[in-house]
C-alpha cells in the first residue's frame, strides 16, 4: 500500500502536480529488516548523529529520512496521504492541526507520559524539544551600541539609529514561513508592543527572509545588523565558527517553540515510529538533541522564566483561520508597507 | 444455587437476598452517579461552547471589503482544555461557508437568535458536541444570516463522568462487602428467635404434649399457633384412641362372660362328645378375648396414666404382697407354689400405685401361666444401691432367644407359647409402666430352666 502511494506520490512529483516538495531524501542503515519513514521538517545534518545511534541499536532497521518544509509536512500527510512513520515538524499550528483533525494516531508509552502537560496534546501530539525564538545580531554592525534585552530596547535602539540599521534588519516573510508567521501571531498574541515594533521594523525597510539559514549567512557576510525572530538552534550550530554573532533572548519573553512529532494514521510501522520517538525521548536521544542540535531539552524544571512555551492546545488553530490569516497578514503588509 | 431450593438454608436465602440487594443497589449507585455526573458535566461544557460561539457570532462584522471574524485564542485553549478535546468550528454568512470546517454538520432545526442550540453529532473519525448561534450582520445593503458553529469532542466530559462513577463503584463494592458481614450478622439475628424456639421444643419428654408457651417473634405466632394447634389435636386424638380402645376393650369384656358362663352351663348340660369338645373349645376362645380386652384396658390404663402420672409414696412391698394374695388360688388351682421373699420392712418408691400393681400383676400372671404343674414361682423383693427390684423366677420354659425389647412390643409373643392363652401385651405393659415411672425392666433365662424377670424403681 505504502509502495503504491509513494509510487502514486512520486508520479505526481515527476509531472509537477500537487506533490509536496521534497528538499532532502536520505536512506539510513543497512538493515534488512523494516524500513521507518521520517517526514521532517529539520536538516538532515542536524538529525544524522541522532538516526546513527538509532541504527546502531537498531542494525536490523533502515530509516529513511525525508525533509520538506513545514507546509509541505503538512500538504503531504494532509492533501496527499502519504504513509510516514513519524511526522516531526516545528510548525506547532500545523502539526495542531493535524492531529486535531484526526490525522495523527494515538501512541502511548512511558517516555511520552512523563512529558508535562502543556508539551503534549492528549495522546496524539508530542513535544520533544524547545526551540527558543531568539534575536541575532551581529557585533560589528553594533560596535558602539548597547546590546539590546528586550523589544522595548530594540524599539528604542532601531528609533534611535534609524540611519545604521535602515535596511539592515531582517525577519520571516509571515507570507511565506510559517514558522515566521507563527512567531508573529504568537508575538502579536503576547505584547501590544509587537505592533510598534512592525512599525517601526517597516519604515526600516525591513528585508524579509523565507529561511534562517540565508539570513544567518547574509548576518555573518554583514549584509545584516540584527535578525528577528530567528529559530535558535540554528544560529547556535553555527556560532563556534561566527563569532561576530550574537544570540539574544529577549527577557520580556522569549516565544518558545516546541518542535513536535505524531505517529500518523496512515503509518505502515506506526510501532517503528513510537520505537524511534521513545529513542528521541531516552537519554541519548536528548543528549544528542541537546549537543548535536542545540536543542535545549525539554524539562520543566529547567525551564528558564523568559521562556514562554507555545502550549500544545487548540488555540494555535485560531491563527491558521483563514480570515484571521488574511486580517494578520494585512495588517502586517500595512506596518511594513509604508509609504 | 441450592440456596434458592425451597428446602435450602433459610439463611442462606436471606443472607443470599441481602447480598444481591446490596449487589444490586451498588449497581444501581455505579450507574446514577455515572449518568448524573455526565449530565452535569455536559452541562457545564456547553455553558462554556454556547458562551465561546456567542462569543464569536456577537464579534462577526462586515466591513467594507471583507469580513471579520475575531475567533480568540483564549477561547480556543480554553475549550480544549478540559479534556484535551478536539475543536472543530465553521462560520457561514449568507448561506456559504466562510471560514472554518465547512463539512461541519450544521443543526437540523435552525438556531433562534443569539442562543446557542447544542446537538451531538458524529464528525470525521469521531463524535463532537456543536454549539450553533445564529445572527445576521448588516454586508452592503441588507442583512444577511450568520451562522457559527463551534464543535467539541467530548473525552473531557467522558473523563470526569467516568471518574466519577468509578469512584461511586468503589463506594458500591464498599457497600457490597460492608453488607457481607452486616447480613451475616442480621440473618443470625433473626432466626435466633427461631432456634431458641426450636431448642425449647426440642427440650421436651416424649410424652408431653402441653402447649408451647416459649416467647417468640410476632411473626412467629403463626407457625406457633399451628404447633399448638397441632400438638392439642394430637393430643386429643390420643385421648380419644386410649378412651375409645378402654371403652371397647369394657364392652367387650361384659358380654364375653356372658358368653362364657352360658358355653359352661351348655358344657355341663350337653352329652354329646362332639359338641362337648366345640364348647370347650369355644369356652377357651372366649377366656383368650376376654383376657386380650382386659389387657387391652390394662394397657390404655397404663398409658393414660403414664401420661397423666401422679406420684404419691407407695410401698413395693405391700404392693407385691397384695398381688401375691390376689394370685393365691389362681397359682392353687394349677398347682403352683407362689413364695415371697424378702423383709416385711417396707420399701418405699414414689409412683402411681395402680400403675405398679398392674406391672406386679402382669408379671406374677406370666409366671404361673407359663409355669408346669408342681413347681415354684419366687418372687423376691431386694434394694441396691438406692434401687428396689422385684424379680419374679419361674421354673417354666424360658424364652427361647427372644429379647427383653422383642417380648416387650405390643402384640409379640415368644416363639414357644402356642399353647397358652396369651395377648402380647403384658410384657408391654410392664415395659412401659418401668418407662413411665423411671425405671427398668428386663428378662433373662434362668440356667437351671426357667425365667428370670426384675423390674425395678428408684427408692424414694
Amino acid at each position: 500500500m505504502r509502495q503504491l502511494i509513494l509510487a502514486a506520490a512520486l508520479a505526481l512529483f515527476a509531472h509537477g502536480a500537487a506533490a509536496f516538495e521534497v528538499e532532502d531524501d536520505r536512506m539510513f542503515g543497512a538493515g534488512t529488516g523494516a524500513e521507518i519513514s521520517v517526514l521532517s521538517t529539520t536538516d538532515t545534518e542536524i538529525f544524522v548523529p541522532l538516526i546513527e545511534a538509532f541504527l546502531a541499536r537498531n542494525p536490523t532497521l533502515r530509516l529513511r529520512y525525508v525533509v520538506a518544509s513545514s507546509q509541505e509536512v503538512y500538504r503531504a500527510i494532509r492533501d496527499e496521504g502519504v504513509a510516514f512513520d513519524l511526522v516531526i515538524s516545528s510548525a506547532m499550528d500545523l502539526q495542531m492541526k493535524l492531529a486535531n483533525d484526526g490525522f495523527a494516531a494515538a501512541y502511548a508509552s512511558d517516555a511520552v507520559a512523563a512529558l508535562p502537560a502543556w508539551a503534549r496534546w492528549r495522546d496524539r501530539l508530542f513535544g520533544f524539544a524547545l526551540e527558543p525564538v531568539v534575536l541575532l545580531a551581529s557585533r560589528r554592525a553594533m560596535e558602539g551600541l548597547e546590546m539590546p534585552r528586550s523589544r522595548r530596547d530594540l524599539i528604542d535602539l532601531l528609533r534611535a539609529n534609524p540611519a545604521r540599521f535602515n535596511g539592515r534588519i531582517a525577519t520571516y516573510d509571515p507570507h511565506m514561513s510559517g514558522a515566521g508567521y507563527l512567531f508573529a501571531t504568537q508575538d502579536a498574541r503576547q505584547t501590544d508592543a509587537f505592533w510598534r515594533l512592525a512599525e517601526v521594523m517597516g519604515r526600516l525597510n525591513t528585508r524579509l527572509y523565507c529561511c534562517s539559514g540565508e539570513m544567518i549567512d547574509d548576518l555573518e557576510s554583514g549584509k545584516l545588523a540584527l535578525a528577528y525572530n530567528v529559530v535558535g538552534s540554528y544560529a547556535l550550530t553555527r556560532l563556534p565558527n561566527a563569532p561576530d554573532i550574537v544570540v539574544i533572548e529577549p527577557e520580556d519573553f522569549t516565544v518558545t517553540l516546541l518542535r513536535t512529532a505524531f505517529v500518523p494514521k496512515a503509518a505502515v510501522q506506526s510501532k517503528l515510529g513510537g520505537v524511534l520517538f521513545d529513542f528521541m525521548l531516552g537519554p541519548q536521544g536528548r543528549a544528542l538533541i541537546d549537543g548535536v542540535a542545540d536543542l535545549p531539552p525539554l524539562d520543566q524544571t529547567a525551564l528558564a522564566p523568559h521562556l514562554r512555551p507555545i502550549r500544545l492546545d487548540p488555540g494555535l488553530l485560531v491563527y491558521l483561520d483563514q480570515i484571521k490569516r488574511q486580517n494578520f497578514l494585512a495588517e502586517w503588509d500595512a506596518a511594513m508597507t509604508q509609504p | 444455587m441450592k440456596a434458592f431450593l425451597p428446602s435450602g438454608s433459610l439463611r442462606a436465602k436471606l443472607v443470599m437476598q441481602l447480598l444481591v440487594v446490596a449487589a444490586v443497589l451498588a449497581v444501581a449507585l455505579y450507574f446514577t452517579v455515572r449518568s448524573t455526573a455526565d449530565r452535569a458535566a455536559e452541562a457545564a461544557q456547553d455553558a462554556i461552547l454556547g458562551a465561546a460561539t456567542t462569543s464569536i457570532a456577537e464579534q462577526l462584522r462586515a466591513t467594507d471589503d471583507a469580513i471579520e471574524v475575531d475567533l480568540a485564542y483564549a477561547t480556543f485553549s480554553m475549550l480544549g482544555a478540559m479534556g484535551q478535546d478536539r475543536l472543530f468550528y465553521r462560520i457561514d454568512i449568507g448561506g456559504e461557508t466562510v471560514t472554518g470546517y465547512n463539512d461541519l454538520p450544521p443543526p437540523v432545526v435552525g438556531p433562534a437568535s443569539l442562543a446557542p442550540e447544542f446537538y451531538t453529532s458524529p464528525y470525521l473519525d469521531t463524535e463532537v458536541r456543536i454549539a450553533a448561534v445564529a445572527r445576521s450582520i448588516v454586508v452592503g445593503k441588507g442583512p444577511v444570516p450568520v451562522l457559527v458553529l463551534v464543535g467539541q469532542t467530548r473525552q473531557g466530559q467522558a473523563a470526569i463522568a467516568d471518574s466519577l462513577a468509578n469512584r461511586a463503584a468503589l463506594i458500591g463494592v464498599g457497600f457490597f462487602v460492608l453488607a457481607v458481614p452486616l447480613s451475616l450478622l442480621s440473618a443470625g439475628s433473626v432466626f435466633n428467635p427461631i432456634n431458641r424456639l426450636a431448642e425449647a421444643v426440642g427440650r421436651r419428654g416424649p410424652r408431653d404434649l402441653r402447649s408451647v408457651r416459649h416467647p417468640a417473634p410476632r411473626e412467629l405466632a403463626p407457625l406457633l399457633g399451628a404447633l399448638n394447634g397441632f400438638v392439642a389435636r394430637l393430643r386429643g386424638a390420643l385421648s380419644q384412641t386410649e378412651t375409645f380402645i378402654a371403652e371397647a376393650a369394657h364392652h367387650i369384656r361384659t358380654p364375653l362372660s356372658t358368653v362364657r358362663t352360658e358355653a359352661e352351663i351348655a358344657l355341663r348340660q350337653s352329652d354329646d362328645e362332639g359338641t362337648r369338645v366345640r364348647l370347650r373349645s369355644m369356652i377357651r376362645g372366649v377366656e383368650a378375648s376376654a383376657r386380650s380386652a382386659s389387657q387391652l384396658l390394662d394397657h390404655a390404663m397404663v398409658l393414660y396414666r403414664s401420661d397423666q402420672l401422679e406420684r404419691v409414696e407407695v410401698d413395693l412391698t405391700q404392693v407385691v404382697r397384695n398381688v401375691a394374695r390376689a394370685f393365691e388360688p389362681t397359682a392353687e388351682l394349677r398347682e403352683v407354689y407362689l413364695v415371697v421373699l424378702g423383709d416385711d420392712a417396707p420399701l418405699l418408691t414414689k409412683g402411681d400405685p395402680l400403675l405398679i400393681e398392674s406391672a406386679l400383676r402382669n408379671l406374677v400372671d406370666n409366671a404361673i401361666k407359663y409355669s408346669p404343674v408342681e413347681t415354684e414361682v419366687r418372687i423376691v423383693l431386694s434394694q441396691a444401691d438406692s434401687t428396689l427390684r422385684v424379680t419374679v423366677f419361674d421354673q417354666g420354659r424360658g424364652l427361647s432367644g427372644a429379647t427383653t425389647a422383642d417380648l416387650t412390643r405390643r402384640f409379640t409373643r415368644g416363639g414357644n407359647v402356642g399353647d397358652v392363652v396369651g395377648s402380647g401385651l403384658g410384657l408391654t405393659i410392664v415395659a412401659e409402666v418401668a418407662v413411665a415411672l423411671e425405671g427398668t425392666f428386663e428378662l433373662q433365662d434362668v440356667e437351671t430352666g426357667g425365667t428370670c424377670a426384675s423390674l425395678s424403681l428408684p427408692q424414694l
